[in-house]
């Protein structure tokens, strides 16, 4: 008995997890790992779309310098919402809550989760944050940046009215977070099949490892900060308030202390989705393994020591600037790891130039851009001078979007025919990849010159005579280009739904698990665990013409199989 | 079902009640300690910090007591150790650079009130004052 399926026959129309059972309840009370992580996708794709209008609304605004459509109010109200939309309710949750949560029992050959009870309750909670952050809309409106950063937020005669209603929101998706960690943690510790070591997991697991840890670690930091900041607004307690004694740089402290691991968090679980990528599109073994492995254990530990470098210019005292700025510094090196060993994979590799592969190749192109771009926000001497400039809102954005947000795209375009069981139409993925590419680099790039030149974040006006406006009108049709391409995206994924042809088992060559289950995968995933072998040995498949993808070689033995001769 | 996985251990490992019985005297008994150096004067010996060094130092061993014996890391695989101890590495790292930073910055604010803090002790100064005149009129008519 091999133990490893051979599923390549195609689904039946009755044996998938998403026509196993049928009705309202059957979603909204269901414990399948998948059916879970659909609805995260749609959700956080909801949310991402609302992120994405405010987005639009910031950018129109500056397209001419007294600014087009709004007062400075509702500018600051928008560029709020964009922000905390996008970060606590899309980027966080995107890769690990929905991507992660289809996958990674999949890839592990289990049936799901370790708690599926658990995971169910950490979408409603997400949800119920989602509202309640929605909600700080129209419960006085939220004007403070998504740092909610004191003493502007706990002055109740300054800051809006929906401060409160947002802290809630964030605390709540924090326990969220914290779930969905956990979750995965256990999981991947408890539910490896045989033969799957840690260095013979993939590496989207092993990122999927790193972030839970650091939400584990370091979302309950976020969620007593924002309720220390709920108190002090609603009683004046003076724990950051400096007129009652308080140490606003304090807050800073605490929320950063949460917040740069959050970029982490974001951003791993894209590394993951990237070594996915760049190994199986270009059909050749992972550069160094055991390096890009270790090398996201060391980006989540340097993750929690380097969070001072948001607070140069806070106040924070000159020793510990030098501390911080240092350690900094460190973090280039397992980044820098990462971005060879995949550039060292595609080397010599057999690259398809499918879309989830142009994605894989625009993360790199991104990462190193706002990597490098970092290292003068890193240093002392040029912070001082871009703090709080738009060089640091394109750093920022080249990471979190061009980075994170791009391995999450990636990844979807990756596991879509395996979620749905359809393709889509490759030739709209890589036109609207490249639509997307040159809109994003016309919108970030172009505030780095902004940035350089002095124009301040979270500015609704600049001055006419600056020499701003040309590189805002660039931006903001960038912006719009983007906006078209995700809209390309929405109706190619649709229309492959009701009109895609059928995905084999495995179109892309892949070789982790959840290529060797149908595709769509039947409800339990696997009829009995498999057995795993090197998940980044591609030279065992071949292309399978009436199938459309590829099968194992029949002069191959499958891991746990006898001599085939 | 059940009965095989008692038979095998699946339950995990369980503590002899002598043993938890024992432990619970050693709290008890370190909790004394620290109440009975609560009342020593280590000042007289020019031993200031003392009071607090002892009172942490019993507080760390019953920490690690509570956390061997009643948490059962004593039995458990090391991993999980490695997780308890790494967890309270990374309070460390959180708290120690905060107090770090604000015990290297606090010489450097400004000493005086902000205008805020100025306006409320002119408000408050003004309230007590109104409050006192008040207070003076009705001694006064009751006087009268």
């Amino acid at each position: 008995m091999t133990g490893d399926p051979r599923p390549l026959e195609q689904p039946t129309l009755t044996d998938n997890y998403l026509t196993y059972t049928r009705g309202f309840l059957s979603w909204a009370l269901t414990l399948d790992h998948k059916r879970i992580g659909l609805m995260y996708l749609c959700s956080v794709l909801l949310a991402f779309l609302l992120g994405g209008i405010f987005a639009l609304l910031v950018r129109t605004q500056l397209l001419v310098p007294e600014g087009l459509i709004m007062d400075q109010d509702d500018y600051n109200q928008a560029f709020t919402l964009h922000g905390g939309i996008m970060v606590f309710l899309v980027i966080i949750p995107s890769t690990p809550a929905a991507l992660g949560n289809f996958v990674l029992p999949i890839m592990l050959g289990a049936k799901d989760v370790a708690f599926p009870r658990l995971n169910l309750m950490s979408y409603y909670l997400w949800v119920i944050g989602a509202i309640f952050m929605v909600y700080s809309i129209f419960g006085g409106g939220l004007d403070t940046g998504w740092t909610f950063y004191t003493p502007y937020s706990i002055d109740q005669n300054s800051a809006m009215g929906g401060v409160i209603p947002a802290v809630t929101g964030a605390f709540i998706l924090g326990f969220s977070s914290i779930f969905t960690g956990m979750n995965f943690i256990v999981t991947i510790h408890r539910l490896r099949p045989k033969g799957m070591t840690w260095f013979r997991m993939p590496l989207f697991l092993w990122s999927i490892y790193a972030t839970a840890v650091i939400q584990v670690l370091a979302t309950p930091v976020l969620g007593i900060t924002l309720a220390l900041l709920a108190v002090e607004r609603a009683f004046g307690i003076g724990i950051f308030d400096p007129t009652l004694g308080g140490d606003p740089v304090l807050y800073q402290h605490f929320f950063w202390f949460y917040s740069h691991p959050a970029v982490y968090i974001m951003i791993l679980p894209a590394m993951g989705i990237v070594s996915e990528l760049i190994a199986v599109h270009s059909h050749r073994h992972i550069f160094g393994y055991s390096f890009i492995a270790w090398s996201s254990v060391a980006i989540a530990m340097f993750s929690f020591i380097v969070w001072g470098h948001h607070m140069f210019t806070s106040g924070q005292s000159p020793l510990v600037n030098v501390v911080f700025s240092f350690i900094t510094f460190s973090v280039a090196i397992p980044s820098a790891v990462k971005v060879f060993n995949w550039l060292a994979t595609m080397y010599k590799g057999a690259i398809s130039w499918n879309t989830p592969m142009l994605y894989g190749m625009g993360f790199i192109f991104l990462f190193v851009i706002g990597g490098l771009t970092g290292l003068y926000l890193g240093t002392l001497s040029t912070d001082i001078h871009l703090h709080d400039t738009y060089f640091v809102v394109a750093h920022f954005h080249y990471v979190m979007m061009g980075s994170a947000l791009i391995g999450f795209i990636g990844g979807l375009h990756h596991w879509w025919p395996k979620m749905i069981g359809k393709m889509y139409n490759e030739n709209a993925g890589r036109v609207a990849f490249v639509l997307f590419f040159i809109g994003y680099n016309m919108t970030f790039f172009t505030q780095f010159m902004l940035g350089s030149h002095g124009m301040p974040r979270r500015y609704a006006t600049y001055p006419a005579d600056a020499g701003f406006q040309m590189y805002h009108i660039i931006s903001t049709i960038g912006s719009y280009m983007m906006a078209i391409a995700f809209f390309m995206m929405a109706a190619y994924f649709i229309s492959s739904i009701f009109g895609g042809r059928r995905a084999a088992a495995n179109p892309w060559g892949g070789r982790s698990l959840e290529w060797q289950c149908t595709s769509p995968p039947p409800h339990d995933n696997f009829s009995e665990q498999p057995e795993v072998g090197d998940c980044y040995d591609f030279s065992v498949l071949r292309w399978d013409e009436a199938t459309q993808g590829y099968v194992w070689r029949e002069d191959v033995d499958r891991p746990g199989e006898k001599s085939h001769a | 079902m059940s009965s095989s996985n008692h038979e095998h251990g699946a339950v995990g490992h369980i503590v002899p009640i002598k043993m938890l019985v024992g432990t619970c005297l050693a709290l008890l008994f370190l909790t004394g300690v620290t109440v009975w150096v609560a009342k020593l004067d280590f000042v007289e010996l020019r031993m200031d910090e003392m009071n607090i060094l002892v009172a942490m130092g019993v507080a760390v061993v019953k920490c690690t007591i509570v956390a061997m014996i009643f948490m059962h890391l004593r039995w458990d695989r090391s991993f999980v150790g490695f997780v308890f101890v790494g967890s309270f590495i990374f309070v460390g790292i959180f708290i120690g650079f905060t107090l770090l930073d604000s015990s290297e910055y606090q010489p450097t604010i400004i000493p005086g009130d902000t205008p805020q803090v100025q306006l409320k002790l002119d408000a408050l100064n003004a309230s007590m004052a109104a409050d006192s005149a008040s207070s003076g009129e009705h001694d006064g008519a009751a006087s009268q």
